[in-house]
């Protein structure tokens, strides 16, 4: 081969970066796009440049991974081997008939109006993932973001919604999320997980064999302490309430079966919520590029191939377990797609600590999520009248009754018969809730492409056909 | 305590632009989202069928509930665009098409 062969790596988080570098070095040409203005993805997020951070890691931990990270982008970047194009959103990716490689499809900056195309011979997804928020009364209301979206606002951009907060859901991300907002100036008036204690406890052999994730859960645990933040184990947060904008929630205590306990509940005043029921993967490119899914997560072989020639994915798009398992998935991605841009099998041995690494947290992920999971019944308990499509603002009481009273089979004629998912955000925030109330499987998708697509974006691409 | 302290935060200086005709301070490389809520407005959206109040959601990007106008363009999503200098943001009302 005259020419080194290039790959498309789209996300630039942990699983993103670590292929990117782990490729690179071995004479790979990447191309690393990504739709933030920096690297990092979300464990890993950046304060905005003009912020002037000077101490940006106060955040995080884990942060000589990091400087491993970004100074081996800078090397690579410099030298030629990787391109990081920033502020790119990725559309589609798709295959080119003939040639066997693939043209990337991105929208520049952060209107995204500008149509950007890219060649590759092969494509990584790391596109991570985004959070899931089951609906109750009042969750539309301003104030209430997701879990996620405030760590990611105080990160990025060092702002708070608010001063006083209630963490809520179900999920690890709960923790640093109330310590990172208790950190920053908020006053944390409650973290409230609908788990209960024991059946962390009943896991504990298969979390004990993740022993520094475990370690870092102590430390969150006394930093809360620390910041004196009441944690409210198999809890809940019913409702929230407010006009204009949050003003409190009422939270209550879950029986054994996860009912909430008559008479247990109460109201907390606060202004910010914060909420959230654990992560979903991102797989819009994988599905267009016709990538089987495996659940609502992309399938990957051993050596994170899709089954698509050609595309490789890693990270929270092949299923949610955390920075280190997406690091540990980028690295075995990355020597995967080398070894065979270059035309030969790759040697697993190679990769074999990674592969511990993937095993370990994979068990690890599979534990917690038996652990953590969402009040049982919560869908039953949602009065007719609460939105749950938020972009069309379809309540429980009309998708109940595209089930009952209309006969719909399956999550695509509730969406037709409702309109709930035709919105902007193309059903990525109800599905879940749809699914939880009509009993069909969480459908990921069918979406034509990642991003709304401006018409004059679509109508100035070349004719392929 | 600010949220800024924690990271040492040496910001360059604050520019201005304007919400619904008010001044608004933002700090370089701040989003508009970012902007508002140091401000301590948490919503600029009035729905298409009941004109209730939206503003950050998901925070990166995926439910569009911030949707913002910005120089006359509706649309915008405030978690990702940065304020500009002179910004002119409004409330947006329904799909911000039919504002005068
Ligand atoms: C909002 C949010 C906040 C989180 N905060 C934390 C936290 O504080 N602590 C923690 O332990 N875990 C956090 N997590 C969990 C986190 O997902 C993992 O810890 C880890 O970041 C996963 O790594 P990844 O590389 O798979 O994906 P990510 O880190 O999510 O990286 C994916 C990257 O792909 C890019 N991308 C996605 N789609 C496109 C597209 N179509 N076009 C272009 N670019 C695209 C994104 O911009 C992003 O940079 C958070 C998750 C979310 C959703
Ligand atoms: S807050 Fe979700 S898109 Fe901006």
């Amino acid at each position: 081969m005259t020419e080194r062969p290039r790959l498309a790596v789209v996300g630039a988080g942990p699983a993103g970066l670590a292929a990117a570098l782990t490729a690179a070095a071995r004479g790979v040409r990447v191309l690393l796009v990504d739709a933030a203005d920096q690297a990092g993805g979300q464990f890993y997020r950046q304060p905005a440049a003009g912020l002037g951070a000077r101490r940006p890691h106060a955040p995080h931990h884990r942060w000589r991974t990091w400087e491993r990270l970004r100074t081996g982008l800078e090397r690579h970047r410099a030298a030629g081997r990787i391109t990081h194009l920033t502020d790119h959103h990725v559309w589609c990716v798709a295959g080119e008939s003939g040639s066997g490689g693939f043209t990337v499809y991105a929208l520049r900056g952060p209107g995204q109006e500008e149509g950007v195309t890219v060649r590759a011979d092969a494509v990584l997804l790391a596109t991570g993932g985004y959070e899931r928020v089951l609906p109750f009364p009042g969750w539309t209301l301003p104030g209430v973001v997701t879990a996620g979206g405030a760590q990611a606002m105080l990160k990025g951009q060092l702002v708070l919604p608010g001063r006083t907060a209630v963490v809520a859901g179900t999920g690890p991300l709960l923790l640093p999320v109330a310590t990172g907002l208790a950190a920053a100036g908020a006053q944390v008036a409650a973290l409230v997980e609908s788990a209960g204690p024991a059946a962390l406890s009943r896991r504990l052999p298969a979390l004990a064999a993740q022993p520094g994730t475990l370690a870092e859960g102590a430390g969150y645990a006394a930093r809360l302490l620390r910041h004196g933040v009441r944690v409210l184990p198999r809890h809940t947060v019913l409702a929230a309430h407010g006009t204009e904008r949050l003003e409190a929630v009422t939270v209550a205590a879950l029986d054994r079966t996860g009912r909430p306990r008559p008479g247990t509940a109460r109201r907390v005043r606060c202004d910010t919520l914060a909420v959230g029921h654990g992560l979903l993967p991102h797989t819009d490119l994988a599905e267009t590029l016709g990538c089987a899914l495996s659940g609502t997560a992309v399938r990957v072989d051993a050596e994170q191939r899709t089954d698509v020639p050609g595309v490789w994915a890693a990270g929270e798009a092949t299923g949610v377990g955390g920075a280190t398992l997406a690091l540990a998935e980028g690295r075995i991605a990355g020597q995967s797609a080398a070894a065979r841009l270059y035309g030969t099998a790759p040697d697993p041995r190679r990769w074999a600590a990674a592969d511990r690494t993937r095993a370990r947290a994979r068990a690890f992920a599979a534990a917690l999520d038996s652990v953590y999971a969402p009040p049982a019944g919560w869908a039953e308990r949602l009065p007719d009248e609460t939105v749950v499509c938020r972009c069309e603002e379809v309540t429980a009481g009309r998708v109940c009754e595209a089930v009952g009273t209309l006969g719909a089979g399956d999550a695509r004629t509730v969406k037709l018969l409702t309109r709930a998912g035709m919105g902007w955000c193309q059903g990525r925030m109800c599905g879940p809730a749809v699914a939880g109330l009509t009993g069909c499987p969480l459908d990921p998708g069918r979406r034509p492409f990642a991003r709304p697509v401006p018409l004059g974006v679509l109508a100035g691409l070349p004719d392929t056909e | 305590m600010n949220p800024l302290e924690p990271t040492r935060a040496r910001p360059g200086p604050a520019h201005t632009a304007t919400f619904d005709g008010r001044p608004l301070r933002a700090l370089p490389g701040q989003t508009v989202a970012a902007a508002l809520w140091a401000a301590g407005v948490t919503a600029w959206r009035g729905t298409r069928g009941t004109g209730a109040p939206r503003g950050v959601f998901c925070g990166i990007g995926v439910c569009f509930d911030c949707l913002v106008t910005v120089n006359d363009r509706p649309g915008q999503r405030a978690c990702l665009v940065p304020v500009r200098p002179g910004d002119v943001i409004r409330t947006q009302r329904g799909t911000g098409r039919d504002d005068d």
